[in-house]
């Protein structure tokens, strides 16, 4: 965990409401996929939580969608803009389970965190297979960056207007040997009753704190609770109750 | 003594800063950012007789100026802080620390205070009679004289160490619970907890917290905050730690201003890790602004003789 300052560098549009922000500065608590950045705006008390979409020796770029104030800042930060922004926080995937043909599941505004995995998961694995899910076709994003890596990308929209009619769930492939997903709770729930095989998934909570300090994100699991900002934000299969 | 050190309850800190109960932890998750040694001392999470999950999320909502928790009090209960939280405590922390408690009657109090009375590494007991955020729970006691007088005395008589007494601002007359709880025989006040409010979800028309109300806390309470530290002060003859909303070094000064022998910080933790060092580390400086040679001299300075 670190807290240091940041440079905006870039900040653009990918949807009409996805945006894509790139970040400058001390990149050297930011770990594993699936980890997460929380970041002091001016304005809002507290910090907002976003996941590592991507991250380079001299940057972490993020991917978020404008839902409220906060994000709605956000999406009018000029580039060079100052930001306080701590860095490293969660427990992220455990990518070491993934086998030889694991499958990334993402909805919406999950999908982020999904693609910094995936860049990983295809140095060590034969196959990599990413469904992801949007409501209609001007919500997509990221499914030619998933296609550059090399993972095979089935896209779905709730609609129609775009790729598989319905939920990612309609579309999940055969054959994969383990799953990683991020997204809405409904979808997650619905994944977690529509798959045999294990997997992870990553959740959000409303968080005071991001960094384990005021027990404000705490759920139950199997072990018995757990902080969403440290012991999570992912959460072996096995582990989920959804007692909230 | 240095410039910065206080007195609280015949224990010497270094400096008035003292993190608030529920945004420290148990002290180690800071431990990672600095070295916490820099702290008057901290108070850690409210610890009850029994383990307590406590309440559903969402358990925090944004304010303008600060938040709404309802935590409900999760602790591991008061054996496992004593088995696990302080010894791993003790290899980041090597001052007297402050121990709060809750409960949810009379012997539940005395039995959890009586347990960390007993741990060297404890140097205060902050008997919290003010948690808003559950049912039954410590509140009833701070909104009520006699009820609280009860709690205090019923503790002091089991326990050996300095009991501080953490009082709720949700009341008429702060002053009368104080007043009664020093006859009680407690050693020192802390206040302010927080207070109670709500936020709404335009989107969903419901409330943001699951619990429907929590504890205001954060710069907005201040003002109530130092309001009710002055009263408190000006009327009893126990020292007095404030607290509520503090977020830098001139906020301090202004508490101690209003009577208090020492101050704690809390939300303010939760948005930046390094606000109390912050704080410290910027009390010489505004101290020299306003010509202040020792911060002891200044306790309860705003109060008219
Ligand atoms: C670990 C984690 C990773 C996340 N990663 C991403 C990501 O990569 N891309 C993305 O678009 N979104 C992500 N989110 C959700 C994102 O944090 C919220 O959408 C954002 O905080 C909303 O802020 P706001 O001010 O626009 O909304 P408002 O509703 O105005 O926010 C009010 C308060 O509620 C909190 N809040 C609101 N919605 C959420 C939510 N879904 N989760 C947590 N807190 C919330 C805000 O942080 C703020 O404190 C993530 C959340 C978590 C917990
Ligand atoms: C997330 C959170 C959890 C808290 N938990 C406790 C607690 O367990 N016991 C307690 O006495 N006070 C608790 N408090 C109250 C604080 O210790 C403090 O009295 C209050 O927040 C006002 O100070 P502040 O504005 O500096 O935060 C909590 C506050 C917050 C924000
Ligand atoms: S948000 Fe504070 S403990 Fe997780």
């Amino acid at each position: 965990m670190k807290d240091s300052i940041f440079q905006v560098i870039e900040n653009r549009a990918l949807t009409p409401n996805i945006f894509k922000m790139r970040l400058c500065g001390d990149v050297s608590e930011v770990g594993q996929p699936g980890q997460f950045i929380n970041i002091k705006l001016d304005g809002c008390y507290l910090r907002r939580p976003l996941s590592v979409y991507d991250a380079d020796p001299i940057s972490v770029t993020v991917i978020y969608k404008v839902v409220g104030r906060g994000t709605e800042i956000m999406s009018r930060l000029k580039n060079g803009t100052m930001l306080s922004v701590m860095t490293g926080l969660g427990n992220g995937f455990d990518i070491m389970a993934a086998g030889e043909r694991p499958l990334l599941i993402g909805g919406g505004a999950g999908v982020p965190p999904l693609y910094l995995l995936a860049k990983k998961l295809v140095e060590r694995c034969s196959k990599v297979s990413v469904v992801l899910g949007f409501n209609t076709i001007t919500d997509v994003f990221c499914e030619e960056e998933f296609k550059r890596l090399g993972c095979e990308v089935t896209v779905t929209t709730a609609d129609g207007s775009y790729g598989v009619k319905g939920f990612v769930t309609d579309a999940l492939p055969e054959g994969y040997t383990y799953f990683y997903t991020c997204g809405p709770e409904a979808m997650l729930k619905a994944v977690f009753d529509s798959t045999g095989t294990s997997g992870q998934f990553s959740f959000e909570e409303r968080m005071g704190c991001g960094f384990g300090a005021c027990m404000g994100c705490s759920c139950k699991t199997v072990s018995g609770y757990k902080r969403i900002c440290k012991e999570g934000p992912v959460l072996k299969k096995e582990e989920i109750t959804w007692e909230g | 003594m240095g410039r910065l050190s206080v007195r609280l309850c015949g224990i010497e800190l270094d400096n008035p800063v003292i993190a608030a109960s529920g945004t420290f932890g148990y002290g180690y998750e800071f431990a990672e950012f600095y070295d916490i040694n820099c702290l008057g001392t901290f108070s850690f999470k409210g610890t009850t007789g029994e383990a307590r999950f406590g309440n559903p999320t969402p358990r925090v909502a944004e304010c303008a100026t600060g938040m709404l928790n309802a935590i409900g009090l999760q602790n591991p209960g008061v054996e496992k802080v004593v088995a696990e939280e302080l010894p791993r405590l003790k290899r980041c922390f090597r001052k007297p620390v402050m121990a709060n408690v809750s409960g949810f009657s009379i012997g539940d109090y005395v039995y959890t205070c009586s347990v960390l009375d007993k741990e060297e590494q404890v140097g205060w007991l902050e008997v919290n009679i003010s948690c808003p955020n559950v049912e039954g729970g410590g509140m009833v006691f701070g909104t009520d004289p006699k009820a609280a007088s009860e709690v205090v005395a019923a503790v002091k008589k089991a326990v050996t160490k300095p009991v501080i007494v953490k009082l709720s601002p949700n009341v008429t007359d702060i002053v009368s619970i104080a007043s009664a709880c020093e006859a009680a025989g407690a050693d020192g006040i802390s206040l302010i907890n927080t207070i109670p409010g709500m936020r709404i979800d335009l989107k969903t028309k419901r409330p943001v917290l699951a619990n429907r109300m929590g504890g205001y806390s954060g710069p907005g309470v201040f003002p109530i905050a130092v309001r009710m530290v002055y009263q408190v002060a000006s009327t009893v003859n126990i020292p007095v730690v404030g607290m509520g909303g503090v977020s830098c070094a001139e906020d301090v000064i202004e508490m101690m201003l209003a009577g208090a022998t020492a101050v704690q910080v809390g939300t303010a933790n939760l948005v930046d890790p390094f606000a109390c060092r912050n704080i410290i580390n910027e009390l010489p400086a505004v101290m020299d602004k306003y010509g202040i040679d020792r911060l002891e001299d200044i306790i309860g300075g705003a109060i008219n003789g």
